[in-house]
């Protein structure tokens, strides 16, 4: 019964989060973002107290539940691990192993000390949701836009466009590189052995692995009915049943309630309470505490980290050439601090205007998506990237506020401008500008030139994508580290303006 | 001046005086211009809504059966260009269009195809200008026109500058397509009308602003298969800031409507309808004259013959 209620919800979960991201055509309500939002990094980096504690809690009461159902990551391990049995030729059985506890702990220091330094490539690179983000978006959204088109074409013969055709394009040859890596490594862990990389790898694995020694539920053994036939550790992935020695390492098992249904005396179950703990308690005891300190020292400074970026007004020094980060990112270091690079907000970005970065950001800062202008312009009354992004790296716009939100502004190059070296209208610029922060102004011969209000531009881009002058652009966006209130446009005063005759 | 024509006159003249305020008399009108065999080249309606305003016009021309042959695949091709709402003049009224399908259908149309390779997003464009439900309201196919596999070259004979192009496939698979734009103030070109509408159809606009946009604008009506039918919506007019525009400060309810299969001649119609709202020289907006000198149409509305109706 466990099992199977598992196995429903962490498919339920998968399935959603894995076709919300997808989901080019919007078939999905945008809300089913939450899934995002409840992963735990990145309820860690938005500071959601609720929804930490939630998983907390939930941890403490039952283990790690979140690892088996509401991680993607975890789910699709799963997937693989059953395919490769599947495909087996002999039936494959599960075994016990050793747990790698220095690697685990020096992993997840490494993560605490990056997030701490602000070196987030690290902590997005090794966050399980953030991994899965980036396959999906670098590797099957790619795939399922190709069948996409492949049905488009079948139906459009037949002259119906329920389908149409979409742009395949690899915007990011690293992210589709490390995407891809990711993808084999931790499927060929998975379909080897299980959940190998959530217990050895992944930092998410080792916080909520050590939470769950203390969980009140947990897989417990009868000893007084237990005939070690050591059937329950062959169905265990994540090879935390000791036969030998009727154990159960807590921190790795992952709650999939496998070994439950095969053991023929009714001996292991999931219970609430201690009636048999055999383990050092006291080793145990000072592990917590050496944590608890540990975690006491380093918490409140990343805290402070965290909300000090949150509150950072700006200061500082102008560069030129900064890379522009999405609308509703506060600054350069804010949104760098608090990216993970699920590329959650990649994939919904309807303009195609986010792309990953290769070096726009610096090392630090690979993977991170920035805006470019190349296949498109931010559509100025859309707000999804901050609605989506699970992590507040782009902090939610409301259409208002998105549309004084000044994330770059526009630059006009005359020398560049093709109604200055033809001599020929062009307007283009201007023509996609929404507030006017480029506008036609007379020049000679009844043509029209750009006029620049950098003021109320907002930094859309819709003028550099647009600017036909070649091979330099008479108009492009610098970013601005700290992002600005751009001044609403001036309203001009309605006339009333009555037309009785046709002019002609 | 004879007895006979005398008294023909004298009974018109009665006729016309005691009848002159009823609907039926313009109708009468009508069916007696229509037998007398002088051809209507450019029908002007202001005062209506919409749909009334474009019956009233098609009635005028003929009859949309005059234009669109029972069996024949049609394409109407508004001004989709933005993601705006219908109130900020954006785009081609969706009511306008709505009917125009209708009444491609009621000629016996077997299909209707609507598109416009727009500027935003396609798909909020298609949505939120309301045109994407009004078509398909009525019957048409909405079809896509975002990527370039859409778009198959096609020459432009006599062009100055551009001698072919990457057109729709929608454009080159129809029998005959109703070219429908909104009258819009045009940062680059001064205005966009019926001619401008064409960088709908086209796959590389990037070109026109890098090769003399006004030019480029005439070149592309050489295309060999013209739109049978030119219906410009002034029903709102962007008066400034266009052809995005900001607000509905910059919109002005004109309510107007221009038809003719000349298309320099339409647009020069509602370019003067224009200049009352805003000033606008017609020597502003080259591709008219440019497109005169390319013979696609005239800018001399003196010497055709136009019905001006009030409604």
């Amino acid at each position: 019964m466990l099992r199977i209620t598992r196995i429903i919800v962490a498919t339920l979960f998968f399935v959603l989060i894995t076709f919300y991201f997808l989901d080019f055509a919007g078939i999905l309500p945008e809300s089913v973002h939450w899934l995002a939002k409840v992963q735990f990094v990145p309820a860690l980096l938005s500071l959601s107290a609720v929804i930490l504690i939630v998983l907390l809690v939930l941890t403490l009461l039952m283990g790690r539940i979140y690892c088996s159902v509401i991680c993607p990551m975890g789910v699709f391990q799963d997937v693989m691990s059953r395919i490769s049995r599947l495909f087996a030729k002999k039936k494959k059985k599960f075994t016990y192993s050793k747990s790698k506890t220095l690697l685990r702990w020096l992993i997840l220091a490494i993560s605490i000390l990056a997030f701490v330094f602000g070196i987030s490539f690290v902590v997005g690179l090794l966050d399980p949701y953030s991994a899965y983000g980036r396959i999906i978006t670098n590797i099957f959204k790619p795939a399922y836009m190709l069948c996409n088109n492949l049905l488009e074409s079948i139906f459009s013969r037949q002259e119906n466009y329920t389908f149409y055709k979409v742009d395949i394009a690899i915007r990011s040859i690293l992210s589709l590189v490390i995407g891809g890596a990711t993808f084999l490594l931790i499927g060929f862990l998975a379909w080897k052995n299980g959940r190998t990389w959530c217990n050895t790898m992944c930092p998410v694995g080792t916080v909520l692995g050590f939470l769950s020694r203390f969980s009140v539920f947990k897989i417990r053994i009868d000893l007084n009915k237990c005939t070690s036939c050591g059937i329950c550790a062959t169905k265990c992935k994540a090879s935390c049943i000791s036969v030998s020695t009727h154990s159960i390492d807590y921190s790795r098992c992952v709650d999939c309630f496998d070994c439950l249904n095969d053991c023929r005396q009714e001996a292991i179950n999931f219970t609430p309470s201690a009636a048999i703990t055999r383990q050092g308690v006291d080793a145990s005891k000072r592990r917590f505490m050496t944590a608890g300190i540990t975690t006491a020292l380093v918490a409140p400074q990343a805290l402070l980290h965290a909300q000090s970026t949150l509150l950072s007004t700006g200061g500082k020094a102008y560069k030129k050439k900064n890379p522009l980060t999405p609308p509703g990112s506060v600054s350069l270091e804010h949104f760098q601090e608090n990216c993970t690079s699920c590329h959650l907000c990649v994939s919904k970005c309807p303009s195609h205007v986010l792309k990953p970065a290769f070096m726009e950001y610096g090392l630090e800062g690979m993977m991170q998506p920035t805006v470019d202008f190349e296949k498109g312009f931010c559509n100025f009354d859309c707000t999804v990237c901050g609605d989506v992004c699970p992590t507040n790296a782009i902090k939610p716009l409301t259409v208002k506020q998105k549309h004084v939100t000044q994330m770059g502004y526009v630059v006009f190059i005359l020398e560049n401008c093709i109604v200055h070296t033809d001599n020929t209208s062009c307007g283009a610029c201007s023509e996609h500008c929404p507030t006017q922060a480029i506008a036609m102004v007379p020049y000679k011969d009844g043509l029209t030139i750009p006029k620049v209000d950098r003021d109320i531009c907002v930094g859309c881009g819709g003028c550099e994508y647009v600017c036909p002058a070649r091979p330099y652009r008479a108009v492009h966006i610098e970013g601005n580290p700290v992002q600005i209130a751009a001044k609403p446009f001036k309203e001009e005063k309605k006339e009333k303006i009555k037309i009785d005759n046709f002019g002609f | 001046m004879d007895r006979r024509d005398f008294l023909r006159t004298v009974a018109i003249t009665g006729a016309a005086m005691t009848i002159q305020h009823s609907e039926a008399m313009e109708i009468l009108t009508q069916s007696v211009s229509k037998l007398g065999g002088s051809k209507v080249d450019l029908v002007a309606v202001m005062g209506g809504e919409p749909e009334a305003m474009f019956r009233r016009a098609i009635a005028e021309m003929g009859g949309m059966k005059k234009f669109v042959k029972p069996g024949q695949k049609v394409v109407v091709k508004p001004n989709i260009g933005w993601d705006k709402v219908p109130e900020l003049a954006g785009n081609t009224n969706p009511k306008l269009v709505g009917e125009i399908v209708k009444q491609c259908f009621a000629a016996g149309a077997k299909e209707v195809t609507v598109f416009d390779h727009t500027c935003d997003d396609w798909q909020k464009c298609y949505k939120n200008s309301g045109i994407e439900a009004a078509a398909k309201a009525a019957g048409a196919k909405v079809m896509p026109a975002h990527l370039e596999s859409y778009y198959r070259t096609a020459p432009l004979p006599g062009g100055k500058i551009m001698k072919q192009a990457k057109i729709h496939e929608a454009i080159l698979n129809c029998d005959v397509w109703i070219n429908v734009p909104v009258l819009k103030n045009h940062g680059g070109a001064n205005l966009t009308m019926s001619m401008k509408n064409h960088m709908g159809i086209v796959w590389d606009r990037g070109f026109f602003h890098q090769n003399d946009l006004q030019q480029c604008i005439a070149d592309m009506c050489m295309l060999q298969k013209k739109a049978v039918l030119n219906v410009v919506d002034a029903y709102r007019v962007m008066k400034t800031n266009g052809p995005r525009g900001r607000s509905t400060s910059d919109v002005v309810l004109a309510k107007g409507l221009f038809m003719s299969q000349d298309i320099v001649a339409v647009d020069t119609a509602a370019a003067k309808f224009f200049n009352q709202i805003r000033e606008m020289p017609l020597d502003t907006v080259g591709h008219l004259a440019n497109g005169q000198a390319l013979k696609i149409g005239t800018m001399d509305l003196d010497k055709l013959n136009i019905k001006r109706i009030k409604m």
